[in-house]
């Protein structure tokens, strides 16, 4: 059966073909896609953890308990799951086990671009690497096999295009049964203490022994003979870059397992083509492998480390220039970057807080990073999920030792607290930090286009559970000042924000209100009743042209050049008021319904 | 035949998503190998977005190489004008003759110029509809997106293709009638 599928649909449609049991994920782009597929499976019981680590500690758990099992992340994802990653790789599995990791050449929506093909090796677990969506259900399919036959986890190195881009795939008829697996306790096996761990390190570079033998002649890599004066060594998504550009006129080396290596076959193509490129996204991961066998090659020398190797990169580094396009003036256009949105439940905390002088603002990983753009400019830092409670709570401790006279305001979303922020503020609140923790709290995952959280009330499969309220987990950790406040009122963030940065000791304030593009739940309906249901107008009798309501940053709202007054877009507008309420003349007010 | 590449391009948020989906799908019906690229995540928050669609015998890479598209569909004016780069020297643009502010604009750091109609007039041969009033006409202003798909189906020459059925099994219902007539009415503007 053909369908037109992208990247991570495939892989849920073979990890559902392959009669996996157990699915888990955070959400992360360019990954989120995948679970979200698997949780329409009634076979399989898909969930979002409330990290990767956690997801991939608990397909363990069950493929230890034998069943097939699944987890997907986006590439710093696997950072958070590495710990029990590589010890995984030494005891292996009793039911089939994937990890996919989703890397991001380019940095669409990520904060950094590393390659995961490094954790393959250092983990000594095999990889693939799929380069259009019939190879991302080919090699799940694939996945499962190697896996059981050869006692391992197996990761899968997507990349943003492979994810996202569609292709025509033909898939199996259907999901085929694969039964549990009887348990025994194996303490020789899953214990991994010292003295079993030093056995199953010996087993390890013995296994990958053996999968250096079966990745040697696997179809999965393959040479393509053509013209041999140029050799092309490539993986991913970077083999169709490559024939755009070479077409017929060179030979191709395709590695689809790229760990363990296949030794023999890169020396054959090596030998029998005369000039060598090696073509591959983000590290000379191929490369320094190639040149390790003593080739010379080219590869970074002349293509980028960073970004993706489209055939426009590929024609420049090659030839020194793209292909010819018309002629115009690109200065016209403005940047269009990325903003909050009309509505968006961010925008009144950020107004108050970008006001703020001797406040070092610490963020996180959400929508909620866009408060670094003008006309907030309303951050000092941004690392990883969960850092911003933690990075506070380290300047904080500098600030004071220097004597200086700063606040820190930390700031994170709720899914970001529930994923690793929760045990940052508990380290504030046990080593006695006393920053002023501010918890945003739109009653979803956001940025990753709305996955449930366990704040919510509803798992992946869209089953109502139990929503942990944030208050009681940090009234647990032992703050004293917290407070739960509509940021859509901004006098109430602006008189929580006196109140807290005055005390000299840690505080919560929670942000609490539906992001703008939520489905609203039959409680958010109950709870935040009449939301995004008005839309704004400008009083021009009123409106004085002062601009000040452009300090709430909001897509919705203009200046009218001629006319000198501000305008709101109808289209856009969902009524949060925030403009309003800066209005120093009241001229913005509620459309009359 | 030789691929064919077809750049939709807009805000996020406009609907260039599901027009791009439905062009796909009925070129695979086509019979043609199809592929199509599109970014999501944090530039979908009112960022420039774009969608690729490629199609031919056979598809190699699913990106479009610059100087490579044979037409440009924008959703919005300046974004239009952003993608040239993209563009073969013989390309079609088709813009839907709509102005969103981005936020330097707003901020007042930046002005969005008047004549980046002219300069596309002199780049390419230029189409400029207004889908958002067409949209608005035929009774949903969010069908824009289909009104523009129209014109993509005209512009390529692909009429041949019975896009009805295609709305008919990807549309909710209750949306279908109205989707078929902004498709229809998309490929009569051009």
């Amino acid at each position: 059966m053909k369908q037109l599928l992208t990247g991570n649909e495939a892989v849920a449609r073979a990890v559902w073909e392959s009669g996996v049991r157990f699915a888990a994920a955070y959400p992360g782009t360019p990954s989120t896609e995948i679970l979200e597929n698997l949780s329409r499976y009634k076979e399989i019981h898909a969930e979002w953890a409330p990290n990767e680590k956690v997801a991939v500690e608990a397909a363990i758990g069950a493929s230890i308990a034998g069943g097939r099992a699944f987890a997907s992340m986006k590439h710093v994802g696997v950072n958070v799951a590495a710990d029990p990653i590589f010890t995984f790789a030494y005891t292996g599995v009793n039911g089939g086990t994937l990890i996919v990791t989703a890397d991001e050449p380019g940095m669409y929506s990520s904060q950094n671009e590393q390659d995961n093909r490094n954790y393959a090796k250092a983990a000594k677990i095999p990889m693939l690497e799929p380069s259009d969506s019939q190879e991302c259900y080919d090699m799940v399919r694939l996945a499962y096999e190697i896996s059981e036959q050869f006692d391992t986890p197996v990761l899968m190195r997507m990349t943003t295009r492979v994810c996202h881009s569609k292709s025509i795939t033909e898939v199996g008829e259907g999901r085929t049964e694969v039964p549990v697996k009887p348990y025994t306790r194996q303490i020789g096996k899953y214990v991994s203490v010292p003295a079993v761990a030093r056995k199953l390190r010996v087993n390890l570079e013995q296994r990958l022994g053996k999968l250096k033998a079966y990745s040697e002649a696997s179809p999965l890599n393959r040479a393509e003979y053509h013209d041999t004066s140029v050799g092309v060594i490539c993986s991913g998504i970077c083999y169709f870059y490559a024939q755009e550009v070479f077409g017929g006129s060179a030979s191709y080396l395709k590695l689809g397992m790229t760990n363990p290596m296949p030794e023999a076959l890169i020396r054959e193509f090596c030998e029998k083509c005369e000039k060598i490129y090696i073509i591959e996204e983000n590290d000379p991961y191929i490369e320094d492998y190639v040149k390790s066998l003593g080739f010379a090659v080219t590869g970074k020398s002349l293509f980028p480390a960073w970004g993706e190797m489209t055939p426009d990169t590929l024609r420049r580094s090659l030839y020194g220039q793209a292909k010819l396009y018309p002629e115009h003036d690109a200065s016209l256009t403005v940047n269009r970057p990325p903003t909050l949105c009309a509505g968006c439940p961010h925008r009144g905390f950020f107004y108050e807080i970008g006001r703020r002088k001797n406040v070092v603002i610490t963020g996180d990983i959400g929508c909620y990073t866009l408060g670094s753009a003008s006309p907030f400019n309303a951050l000092d830092a941004c690392i990883c999920m969960g850092a911003s409670m933690s990075m506070g709570h380290g300047a904080e401790n500098i600030f004071k030792q220097a004597g200086e006279d700063k606040k820190v305001v930390t700031v994170l979303g709720d899914s970001t607290f529930f994923h690793s922020g929760m045990t940052s503020l508990l380290n504030t609140a046990y080593n006695g930090g006393s920053t002023v923790n501010v918890i945003l709290d739109n009653r979803i995952t956001g940025m990753t286009g709305h996955q449930e959280n366990p704040g919510t009330g509803y798992t992946a499969a869209g089953d109502p559970t139990y929503a942990v309220r944030i208050e009681d987990i940090v009234k647990a950790f032992g703050f004293r000042h917290i407070r739960t406040i509509d940021p859509n009122d901004v006098a109430s963030v602006r008189e929580t924000l006196d109140e807290f940065l005055a005390l000299d000791e840690p505080s919560v304030i929670i942000t609490r209100w539906p992001c703008a593009l939520k489905r609203f739940s039959k409680e958010d309906k109950n709870e935040f009743t009449g939301a995004y249901t008005d839309k704004m107008i400008v009083d021009q009798s009123r409106c004085i042209g002062c601009k000040l309501c452009m300090r709430a940053g909001c897509p919705a709202l203009s200046i009218d050049k001629t006319a000198n007054k501000a305008v709101v877009d109808r289209m856009q507008c969902l009524g949060c008021t925030v403009c309003a309420q800066i209005c120093p003349k009241h001229a913005i007010v509620k459309e009359e319904r | 035949m030789e691929t064919k590449s077809i750049l939709l391009v807009g805000v996020g948020g406009q609907g260039t998503i599901l027009a791009s989906k439905l062009l796909t799908l009925g070129l695979m019906k086509a019979g043609y190998d199809v592929k199509m690229s599109e970014i999501h995540g944090m530039s979908q928050r009112g960022g420039s977005v774009s969608s690729q669609v490629r199609y031919g015998d056979r598809v190699l890479s699913p990106v479009i190489e610059q100087g490579s598209a044979d037409m440009i569909v924008s959703f919005e004016l300046m974004e239009a004008l952003r993608s040239i780069p993209f563009l073969k020297p013989d390309g079609r643009v088709v813009v839907n003759n709509y102005r969103m502010n981005p936020m330097p604009v707003i901020n007042g750091d930046a002005v969005y110029p008047d004549n980046i109609a002219e300069e596309l007039e002199k780049a390419a041969k230029t189409s400029f509809v207004d889908a958002a009033q067409a949209a608005q006409e035929l009774g949903n202003p969010r069908v824009m997106n289909i009104v523009l798909l129209g014109t993509i189906i005209k512009t390529m020459e692909l009429t041949q293709i019975d896009w009805d059925t295609i709305i008919r099994e990807n549309v909710k219902p209750a949306f279908v009638d109205v989707n078929i007539a902004a498709i229809h009415r998309g490929m009569s503007m051009v």
